[in-house]
């Protein structure tokens, strides 16, 4: 068991508002963590935090035993974490392909190595077929699964995946699952945030709530699911699993 | 492939008009040829690299007195002068990239620095005697001899040597662009926070595209200043001259690799035409009326430009299907 991830005491406020509260967890290498709660409750706060795009009000964050909170999102990324953007972000001059090139050039000068790469990721995330295409002639649920490819392409080894299923058909959904299931076989360290508790229930062996920017529960999918503070957090949010 | 044979052919035509063309087409040409390589340089730092740059005046000026000042001065080669100069140039903008940067200065903040930066230097070379300040700087009138190795010959040498310049301009836009720094440029330049997250070390990026096309600028400065003969610090480092600079791949499409020399090929010769038909008018000032209704209509009806425009017109003729996929890049090819 180790901790390929390690999140220590996380906090994050914006002005007066605390958006992420003294947050706890720690992600094992080749497993699947999935992070839920409500609207507003901090899971992509928390997100920006690990790579980078937002430093932590106190708290840290250490990645293989190195402290990371305070280091830049490039260089995040070229230390192995890669993530998505909720809102989607496409470089919008460039082609599917160029787009999920891009990410392999934290690693390699090569553009032929880049394109072999992109193609690798986007034939995983089914977009092969629409490499040549612009990226507004996706549509929204490609265009998730365009970030997912990119973020691929960077070769990572822990993947952070910000509602990438959002409006898949469930059996376009069963397909992403299988994707990531087979990744994370491969050694990919995930952590995504999901609405769909089905999809959270099938995918993920670890389950860390976050209400109001506090975590309020951990555990494995089933008892996540049964703890009566889950049932409250959402419920209370007129939200039904 | 498609995209050499025509470039190629474009520079057989242009050989050709250089080698028979009228004294007064040859000193025109001359200058859209380098203005097309100035162009150039400022489109690779927007349309690839996504900075905007509105003092490029400033690269340009100090190329221009860097041959000036060693060849007037101590008659040492403008090839070397050209070559300090983009080292001069190159450094100038990684150092206003760098301090800019690191300060958070960025966009149209970083733009308003460069014309600052671009004045500043305006100024100080104008009140600065060791260059001529006001008066400026004279090269000898050449004796129509070619001398290669001082860079030095006629009206005909110099409409070559601007060819060679912008047909380098194109050749090297198109290298980098299909380069990694072209996919990751432009990637910067789409969304700066994206391309961070995918790995993009944008701080640096954006000193280094900065500092190539300073550089390249400074080439064209130190050119333009021998074709002109003399340098004033209000012409080659004015306001005026920064905005003459980036009209071209305004004008003809910005980011594209053709736009520049399409541009200045439109603006100039329209500029120079409207000139000696308001000299003939008395109407003073025609040409910069004129100049500001075209540059308005461009941007009004061909809001990419005209280069772009035209690859669309000859795609909508062969596969007329296609028409509503004009990808930008994708066209080009
Ligand atoms: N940059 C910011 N500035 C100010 N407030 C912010 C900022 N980012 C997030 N917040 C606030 O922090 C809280 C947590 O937001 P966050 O986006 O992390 O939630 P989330 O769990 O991802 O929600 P959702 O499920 O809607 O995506 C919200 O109240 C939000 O308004
Ligand atoms: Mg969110």
């Amino acid at each position: 068991m180790t901790a390929l991830l390690e999140v220590k005491n996380l906090s994050r406020s914006f002005g007066g508002l605390v958006a992420v509260k003294d947050v706890n967890f720690t992600l094992e290498a080749g497993r699947i963590t999935a992070l839920i709660g409500p609207n507003g409750a901090g899971k992509t706060t928390c997100f920006n935090l690990v790579a980078g795009s937002l430093s932590p009000t106190s708290g840290q964050v250490f990645f293989e035993g190195r402290q990371i909170n305070n280091t830049s999102p490039e260089i995040v990324c070229r230390m192995g974490i890669a993530r998505t953007f909720q809102i989607v972000r496409p470089m919008r001059d460039m082609s599917v392909l160029e787009n999920a090139m891009v990410g392999a050039f934290s690693w390699t000068k090569s553009v032929k190595e880049a394109k072999s790469k992109a193609y690798e990721s986007l034939e995983r995330v089914g977009l092969a077929g629409k490499a040549n295409a612009r990226t507004d002639q996706l549509t929204l649920p490609d265009r998730k699964m365009l970030e997912t490819a990119k973020a691929l392409s960077t070769r990572p080894k822990l993947l952070l995946l910000d509602e990438v299923m959002a409006g898949l058909r469930p059996t376009e959904a069963a397909g992403v699952v299988r994707v990531l299931q087979t990744l994370a076989e491969g050694g990919l360290t995930i952590l995504l945030v999901e609405h769909v508790m089905r999809i959270v229930m099938e995918v993920a062996s670890n389950v860390v709530v976050l209400h109001h920017g506090a975590k309020i529960a951990e555990g494995n999918p089933a008892a996540v699911v049964a703890d009566p503070k889950v049932l409250d957090s959402y419920l209370g949010a007129g939200f039904h699993a | 492939m498609k995209r050499w044979l025509a470039g190629a052919m474009v520079f057989v035509v242009l050989t050709l008009v250089g080698s028979f063309a009228d004294p007064y087409l040859i000193s025109l040409m001359t200058i859209v040829l380098l203005f097309t390589f100035l162009g150039q340089s400022w489109n690779l730092m927007l349309g690839i690299g996504g900075q905007l740059s509105i003092g490029h005046a400033l690269f340009v000026g100090l190329g221009a007195y860097s041959v000036g000042v060693l060849y007037v001065k101590y008659g040492i080669s403008p090839w070397i002068g050209l070559f300090l100069g983009m080292i001069i140039a190159g450094s100038v903008g990684a150092a206003l990239a760098w301090l800019s940067f690191r300060f958070e200065v960025r966009g149209i903040y970083f733009a308003l620095l460069t014309i600052a930066a671009a004045e500043f230097a305006r100024i100080m070379f104008s009140g600065w005697e060791f260059v001529g300040a006001m008066q400026g700087l004279f090269f000898p009138a050449p004796t129509g001899e070619i001398e290669f190795l001082m860079l030095r010959g006629g009206a005909r040498f110099y409409y070559f040597v601007a060819l060679a310049l912008a047909a380098l301009g194109i050749a090297g836009t198109e290298l980098i662009s299909r380069s990694y720094l072209g996919y990751v440029w432009r990637a910067m330049r789409d969304d700066e926070p994206a391309a961070r997250a995918l790995g993009v070390r944008t701080f640096r990026h954006k000193i280094l595209v900065i500092s190539v096309s300073a550089a390249a600028a400074a080439a064209g400065g130190g050119v333009l200043g021998l074709v002109q003969g003399s340098i004033f610090p209000d012409s080659i480092m004015g306001m005026g001259l920064s905005v003459d600079v980036l009209i071209g791949p305004v004008v003809g499409g910005l980011g594209t690799t053709f736009g520049p020399l399409i541009g200045s090929l439109t603006a100039i010769p329209l500029n120079h035409l409207m000139s000696a038909i308001g000299d003939s008018l008395r109407i003073p000032g025609l040409n910069n009326i004129t100049y500001g209704i075209v540059l308005i209509l461009v941007v009004w009806f061909l809001p990419v430009g005209i280069w772009p425009a035209i690859v669309r017109l000859g795609e909508a003729i062969q596969a007329p299907s296609k028409v509503w996929l004009p990808h930008l890049r994708k066209a080009e090819e």
